[in-house]
């Protein structure tokens, strides 16, 4: 079988039969190759809208839910409806005694700020924040480190910046660790700068994050919480949590229990499950579609080596006449069945990862890109190619039986 | 070499059946010159058939090369057929896409032989039949007769034990006919069997040894141009 795979005279015979049929041949292969193509094609745009997805989502732990006090919107013993909620810190200490599966319960707090560093100025996002953020949010250090323990307990005046800021602060090529930038009058000292995330809230132009402990004594907040993040355990629903503590809540803050606007939540779980299942349905129709096509692309390969069979019928009679077994005739048609195949599936893989590459190029670069690094793992194309050898070797099968079903006799008769 | 007795065969049409070998008996020994004669219809072409593998028959026993050839499958039909025969057909039966060469090559190509040898070997036999310089010619662009030689070449590659020709001469004029013949004539005394089956009473008188048929049973087997001298 190698041997016949390797000799001239198989690919001479390939090569003169695909010759009589030029044009068909090619349309044939287009087939295939379309089909392959979109499957390639879409595969790559979902895991470009996947990875586009992570890239603004990845930061964030995906069980996680925010929640921050409104105002009520029914009367309850007493309290006119209209009443406006803050949080507490006794709050976060309820919820992480009464709720299971909690993992982190991080409260934020969050204002404006005017940040100053020589002639340089800007507003930003200031944050109140615990170390444990970096739990929660991954933040992406570029220098330095992120608020720590001790930071929290001596309440010091420092502050992790984001990296769009010392862009607006800073000249260029300065270090900004270990400098002090003026925000709202008050100097901090840079301990940290972090790639810029895609969501957080905050300042259009950027956040600043200073000890939590910091944020409550310079701007007055006494024991007031902005909002929290909570994060769920592995196995535990986050949907679940964000009733029970919305619930907890509205009890501790004597909200009626079916207030829906005391507390407004934002549940990135669910967020992230809903575009999550889009991509995996997404990704379902474009095998489904690219299976699809291929098939019917293979089919008309067979339908166009059924067609080389009946107008080499007498040629396949001499053949058979001068000793060739009736495997021997098989097995030729099979190999052309899969050469066209792979040659097609090989055309259609290449064209669309140029096309991939194209996308890439246009939709796939900055801030807002649509799609981020749109690409096909090299297993799914083994397999897309695995199957279309396998279904190529199947419809040969075809055309094949046809070669050797009519008696050598009857085909060398025909004129 | 050829051992048939009482061979029948009958083709089905519509819901009967043609009968058309009636109990034959023939026998051609080694490096006879057998030439089988009979109008249209006779079964001539049905018995080069069967003997040449290409169909099975009814009842009888037919020996080849002193085997009893009975159940044949496709396969095995195809190791013998290139084994024991060699072919020559009216209308030529070349590749057209194939040269010469590499049509006379091609049994050897099923004999597994390999690229080298095969052309060596065929291009031995293309000396033999006189078209050497003609190898890498289509047969579009060969005569008539050439095509025939280039045939008759392929038929002696594998070195069978039989030739089987079939109407050799019937889609040629009468000079390359006679060029054909005289070219199945030399192989005979160089000692291989050859059967040929024709309508053509010239062709048939060039034999040694006229087997007439007609309806299905042989009416005549005789001996003609006893080689007495060399």
């Amino acid at each position: 079988m190698i041997k016949f795979l390797f000799d001239t005279d198989t690919w001479q015979e390939i090569y003169s039969s695909i010759r009589k049929n030029k044009t068909r041949t090619a349309i044939t292969i287009i087939g295939v190759m379309w089909g392959i193509f979109l499957l390639v094609v879409l595969l790559g745009a979902a895991k470009g809208v996947e990875n586009n997805f992570n890239k603004l989502f990845g930061s964030f732990a995906t069980n996680s839910v925010f929640v921050w006090a409104q105002q009520t919107s029914k009367p309850f013993k007493g309290f006119q409806e209209g009443k406006a909620l803050t949080l507490k810190m006794s709050d976060l200490e309820s919820i992480k005694k009464e709720i299971p599966g909690l993992e982190f319960v991080v409260p934020r707090l969050q204002d404006q700020a005017l940040a100053v560093n020589d002639f340089k100025s800007g507003n930003f996002g200031i944050f109140g924040d615990y170390p444990e953020l970096d739990e929660v949010q991954k933040m992406d250090m570029v220098y330095g480190r992120f608020i720590n323990q001790n930071d929290i307990i001596e309440k010091k005046k420092v502050c992790v910046i984001e990296e769009e800021i010392y862009k607006q602060l800073f000249d260029k090529d300065v270090q900004p660790i270990g400098t002090y930038i003026k925000i709202n009058n008050i100097n901090y000292k840079v301990v940290g700068m972090y790639k810029k995330g895609q969501i957080g809230g905050g300042g259009p132009q950027g956040n600043i994050h200073i000890p939590f402990t910091t944020f409550q004594q310079v701007y007055n907040r006494g024991d007031d919480v902005g909002w929290m993040m909570i994060t769920g355990k592995p196995g535990f629903d986050i949907t679940q949590i964000e009733a029970d503590v919305k619930l907890l809540l509205k009890n501790l803050h004597k909200v009626h229990p079916e207030d829906e606007r005391a507390f407004g939540s934002f549940n990135l779980g669910k967020e992230i499950a809903k575009v999550t299942g889009f991509i995996t349905g997404m990704q379902f129709l474009t095998w489904f579609v690219g299976i699809a096509t291929l098939i019917a692309g293979v089919f008309a390969i067979g339908n166009i080596l059924l067609i080389t069979v009946k107008e080499r019928t007498k040629e396949i009679g001499i053949r058979r006449a001068l000793g060739a077994k009736p495997w021997e005739i098989k097995r030729q048609i099979i190999l052309e069945s899969v050469f066209l195949t792979s040659i097609a599936g090989a055309l259609g893989i290449i064209s669309g990862g140029l096309v991939l590459m194209i996308i890439d190029a246009t939709l796939g670069k900055g801030d807002e890109a649509v799609l981020s690094n749109p690409t096909v793992d090299i297993p799914v194309i083994l397999i897309a190619a695995l199957t279309l050898v396998v279904l190529g070797t199947l419809i040969g099968l075809i055309p094949a039986h046809t070669a050797v079903s009519i008696r050598p006799i009857e085909a060398l008769r025909e004129e | 070499m050829i051992k048939i007795e009482k061979l029948h065969k009958s083709y089905p049409i519509g819901k009967g059946s043609l009968h058309v070998l009636k109990g034959l008996d023939l026998h051609i020994k080694e490096g006879e010159f057998v030439s089988i004669m009979g109008s249209s219809g006779s079964g001539k072409s049905t018995l080069l058939n069967i003997v040449g593998l290409l169909d099975g028959h009814d009842t009888g026993k037919y020996y080849l090369n002193g085997q009893l050839i009975e159940n044949l499958d496709e396969k095995k039909a195809a190791i013998l057929r290139n084994k024991f025969l060699g072919f020559v057909f009216q209308s030529f039966n070349l590749i057209n896409y194939k040269s010469a060469l590499e049509n006379v090559a091609l049994p050897l190509y099923y004999q597994g032989v390999g690229r080298k040898e095969r052309n060596k070997i065929a291009l031995q036999y293309l000396d033999k039949v006189g078209l050497k310089d003609r190898a890498e010619h289509l047969p579009s662009e060969l005569s008539g007769g050439e095509k025939q030689r280039v045939a008759i070449a392929r038929a002696l590659v594998t070195n069978p034990k039989v030739v089987l020709a079939d109407e050799p001469t019937g889609a040629l004029d009468s000079t390359t006919t006679h060029s054909v013949m005289e070219l199945l004539k030399e192989i005979n005394r160089e000692g291989m069997t050859v059967f040929v089956i024709t309508h053509e009473e010239d062709v048939a008188e060039e034999t040694d040894r006229i087997v007439r048929l007609k309806d299905g049973v042989i009416i005549s087997d005789e001996k003609v141009n006893k080689k007495v001298t060399i």
